[in-house]
């Protein structure tokens, strides 16, 4: 096979950092090739310095596309040459049909008027191409985050693609929705489109990829290739962190104790359609120093079991029950659900867990501002000591705590919101999508901590899309399908198959 | 990924004069501007800008685009806009007016009512701000034109005044000089001496605590030369104004006013909470802070503190107008985003908000006395407030 993309030696440094160092890539031609490495490895800016956002000139080395030397001074040059980006957070525009996000830039059109049944037609093949049926009409903010995923592709399709380049693209997908994406870049690696997958996801990277390249501190590591030998997930790790990580879970004996946190009968309506219930009849328990998982496929209510529980903070004519050591719980509002003991970690870090422009320090104190201050007045030096103490304590990686949460990787960040719900010293925890898009060596940090936090004896829920991480460290599972938990797994009975089963079966009546 | 690496760098207790500077060049940069933008009138001027009459005109008349800046700068950090301030305060010197000259009522219940009215105005507002979530720039847009027409209806399109002596001491009246000495007011020059020597004694004391907790950031230099600057402008401003007739009470209003709310907006939890809202909405909710509450008394405290105002340019024209606070809005929003607040709402300072109403009054001081049109006056400073705005996105863009 050729090689349609050859990086030589690319070498980038920003004021005082060296983030790639004589990096080196090379992609055959028709293949799927993964990218990986922790974040801060140097995946995303090796992308930009690829398709121009880094332009020419502000980077060392050469870029061989076709064998060719190529200088992209914008996107738009790469664009041209059939090289295509689609990025973790999408680029489409929620109020504007399918039809004209896919033909944004480029509308078709004559003598600037544009043809829409033209466009629309031309739309529909490529919805087909991806596998997607919906109208091309269609608002795009309608759509769930996996079919926008499948708008984005068919967008750069539309564009002539010879190399797709997907940051993340399964991310924010559940299970289903991952493998038909995974399925369809099998599919166009039948058509001689190459892709780049950058992917945390390692059992994924397996599934598809034909030769991965793992990145570590800015520097290529190591090139395995597929098809000559079976790659097993624990080397790609090993190679990622630099250390072999014999485990992906830390070891924990669970020691769990009576029931602590009960819902019973929760019932939630949909905020605006007060006639759509979301959430129906659900009942659970946590115990003391008890992980419990919940599972469900996206759009399946955990995420709004959880708000509503935390404070009314979705839904409408909510009812049922909540009890902490079988007293009732005052969770009516946020403040009295901090207040009586419960913290909600959110899904989405950046959009409901930090103030992203403001320090580390004013982020931990945000949900407790009572501790830090005397009659209403901060104490700004105790403030500092006390996310020093959680820097140290849980290892968020800065010089300093007056850093701007902004300026943190992912995993850092994630500390950074988990510090402000144990500052609050809750008795039952919530957390939703954990570790989500951040690195494997992060993901361990996690994990520990939410160990240590149950061998505290707080009664501890994780919600995650990540069926393995659910299996990996909750003593429990509950799984959860169109707003009803739907069954109830030990440890030891849950596993993929099982919960898939559950979900598949509760379905079809 | 390059933030990754840059904040594994080893730990800098002196960060470099240049960078330090660098990096905080917004908040310095406005302090040079304003002085750099007084010396160049000092001199175009031949000297006129700083004679002590002129300098206490200055503060009369800017004082209450100051005070309304106090307020729109919390209004604006916490990611919203008041465009009826300048309504409300025409209003309320009509009301002032109405109240002491055709009802007789006395000059303190006057003051306590129309604050209280004032206060009410924006908790009208603020109540379809924060608890419905009517945009605030509709909401006080509907505002700015309902008592705009309230203050035509109320003055019947008169002049009504003028008003007792006790009202109007409130913009001209000056601090008594309890001590002895002819032709200079020695009282407001003590004063002045103790107020440089207390903020001295305040800064010294946070940064010795910073230093404890390892924590000081500027370099020893600039906080020396910071802080001095300081001591030695109040001083000098309270000398000139000591040979005059002292200290306005308009500025001793103003300078508490000041103090207060950059106490309020720098160390309370209150201020922090404002700051978190504006900087992000949904993640302060989801920790607890009420956010439609404390949106709500930000507007509260918008109209009362624009009452304020509006008793004080009344008092110093001895009259209300119904063209009284035309436009001023605009003033105040400028004076705040020169200041270096951010359109996005959960950045901006007090003292930021202030320095940029001085220098907007500067500005236009300087222009009258040079003899420049009130058009060009515009144009000039449109293009400022551009220029300081442009300069902060410039400024941003390369530190990001």
């Amino acid at each position: 096979m050729n090689t349609i993309l050859e990086m030589r030696g690319i070498t980038k440094t920003f004021p005082g950092v060296k983030a790639l160092d004589n990096v080196n890539l090379a992609i055959r031609d028709g293949e799927i090739h993964a990218l990986v490495g922790e974040n801060g490895a140097g995946k995303s800016t090796l992308m930009k310095v690829l398709s121009g956002v880094h332009p020419h000139g502000s980077y060392d080395g050469d870029i061989l596309f076709d064998g060719e030397i190529r200088s992209f001074k914008s996107i738009a040059d790469s664009e041209r040459l059939g090289i295509i980006i689609i990025h973790q957070e999408l680029a489409l525009v929620p109020l504007l049909s399918i039809a004209e996000n896919i033909y944004l830039g480029n509308e078709q059109a004559q003598k600037g008027v544009i043809d829409w049944p033209r466009s629309y037609a031309q739309t529909e093949k490529l919805l087909a191409k991806v596998g997607l049926s919906e109208a091309p009409g269609t608002p795009v903010g309608e759509l769930g985050v996996g079919k926008q995923q499948l708008v984005e592709i068919a967008k750069a399709l539309s564009k002539n693609v010879r190399l797709l380049i997907l940051d993340e693209p399964t991310a924010s997908l559940n299970e289903a929705e991952s493998a038909a994406l995974l399925e369809l870049l099998k599919e166009f690696r039948a058509q001689g489109i190459t892709s780049i997958l950058i992917s945390h996801k390692l059992n994924e990277v397996k599934q598809v990829a034909d030769t991965v390249t793992v990145l570590r501190d800015g520097a290529t590591v190591s090139r395995l290739d597929c098809s000559t030998e079976t790659i097993s997930e624990d080397r790609i790790v090993a190679d990622m962190v630099g250390r072999s990580l014999s485990d992906r879970f830390p070891p924990r004996t669970p020691n769990i104790g009576d029931i602590v946190f009960k819902v019973r009968d929760w019932n939630v309506f949909h905020p605006q359609q007060s006639d759509r219930q979301i959430i129906r009849n659900v009942s659970l328990d946590v115990r003391a120093g008890e992980i419990v998982g919940i599972a469900g496929l996206m759009g399946s209510g955990r995420t709004e079991l959880a708000m509503s529980i935390f404070g009314r903070s979705y839904g409408q004519k909510i009812s049922g029950e909540v009890t902490l050591h079988d007293q009732p719980m005052d969770v009516s509002s946020v403040q009295r659900a901090v207040g009586s003991g419960l913290a909600y970690a959110t899904e989405d870090r950046k959009t409901y867990g930090l103030v992203l422009d403001d320090t580390i320090s004013r982020n931990v104190s945000m949900a407790n501002l009572g501790a830090v201050s005397r009659a209403a007045i901060m104490d700004d030096h105790y403030e500092d000591s006390v996310a020093e103490g959680y820097r140290h304590k849980i290892n968020i990686k800065t010089p300093h705590v007056q850093q701007k949460a902004v300026n943190l990787s992912g995993g850092n960040q994630q500390k950074v919101v988990l510090s402000k719900w144990l500052f609050t010293d809750p008795e039952v925890l919530i957390l939703d999508e954990p570790t989500r898009g951040i690195d494997v060596g992060a993901k361990y940090e996690i994990y520990s901590l939410i160990n240590e936090l149950a061998a505290q004896h707080k009664a501890i829920i994780v919600i995650s899309s990540e069926m393995p991480e659910l299996l990996g460290i909750s003593d429990r599972i509950y799984v959860m399908n169109e707003g009803e938990l739907i069954g109830e797994l030990p440890r030891e009975q849950a596993s993929q198959e099982t919960i898939m089963t559950m979900i598949i079966q509760s379905g079809r009546h | 990924m390059s933030t990754q690496a840059s904040v594994d760098q080893p730990k800098a207790t002196q960060p470099s004069l240049g960078g330090f500077f660098k990096s905080h060049l917004r908040e310095y940069g406005i302090l040079i501007a304003l002085v750099v933008i007084m010396a160049l009138f000092q001199f175009l001027t031949d000297g006129i800008l700083l004679k002590p009459l002129n300098l206490t005109n200055l503060f009369l008349q800017n004082s209450y685009i100051i005070i309304m800046a106090l307020g729109m700068l919390m209004v604006i950090v916490c990611g919203h806009i008041d465009l009826s301030v300048g309504s409300v305060l025409g209003f309320i010197g009509a009301l002032a007016a109405v109240m002491m000259v055709q009802w007789g009522w006395p000059a303190p219940v006057t003051f306590v009512a129309c604050l209280v009215v004032g206060t009410l105005i924006g908790m009208a507002q603020g109540y379809w701000i924060a608890y419905y979530r009517i945009p605030a720039f509709i909401v006080t847009l509907a505002g700015m034109l309902v008592f705009k027409g309230l203050t035509l209806w109320l003055l019947g399109g008169q002049s009504v005044g003028p008003f007792p002596e006790t009202f109007q001491k409130l913009s001209t009246g000056f601090l008594p000089n309890l001590l002895p000495g002819e032709g200079f007011h020695l009282t407001s020059m003590l004063l002045g001496i103790a107020v440089a020597a207390l903020l001295l004694y305040f800064n010294i004391r946070a940064r010795a605590k910073q230093a404890q907790y390892g924590a000081a950031r500027e370099p020893l230099q600039f906080f020396w030369l910071r802080n001095g600057l300081i001591a030695a402008a109040v001083i000098y401003i309270t000398y000139l104004l000591s040979t005059y007739k002292g200290p306005p009470n308009v500025l001793i209003l103003m300078a508490l006013l000041i103090s207060i709310y950059t106490f309020v907006t720098q160390r309370t939890t209150f201020g922090r909470r404002i700051y978190a809202i504006g900087g992000n909405e949904k993640a302060a909710m989801l920790s607890g802070i009420n956010t439609k509450r404390l949106t709500f008394l930000t507007f509260a405290n918008m109209g009362m503190l624009a009452a304020l105002a509006g008793m004080v340019f009344a008092a110093r024209l001895n009259m209300a107008t119904p063209k009284a606070g035309l436009a001023f809005e605009l003033d105040v929003i400028a004076a705040v985003f020169i200041g270096g607040a951010s359109m996005r709402g959960g950045s901006g300072k007090i003292i930021g908000a202030v320095i940029g109403a001085l220098i907007m009054g500067v500005m236009n001081n300087g222009m009258s006395i040079l003899g420049v049109g009130i058009d060009w006056q515009q144009v000039i400073k449109g293009l400022v407030l551009l220029a300081a705005v442009i300069f902060d996105v410039y400024n941003k863009n390369k530190s990001g």
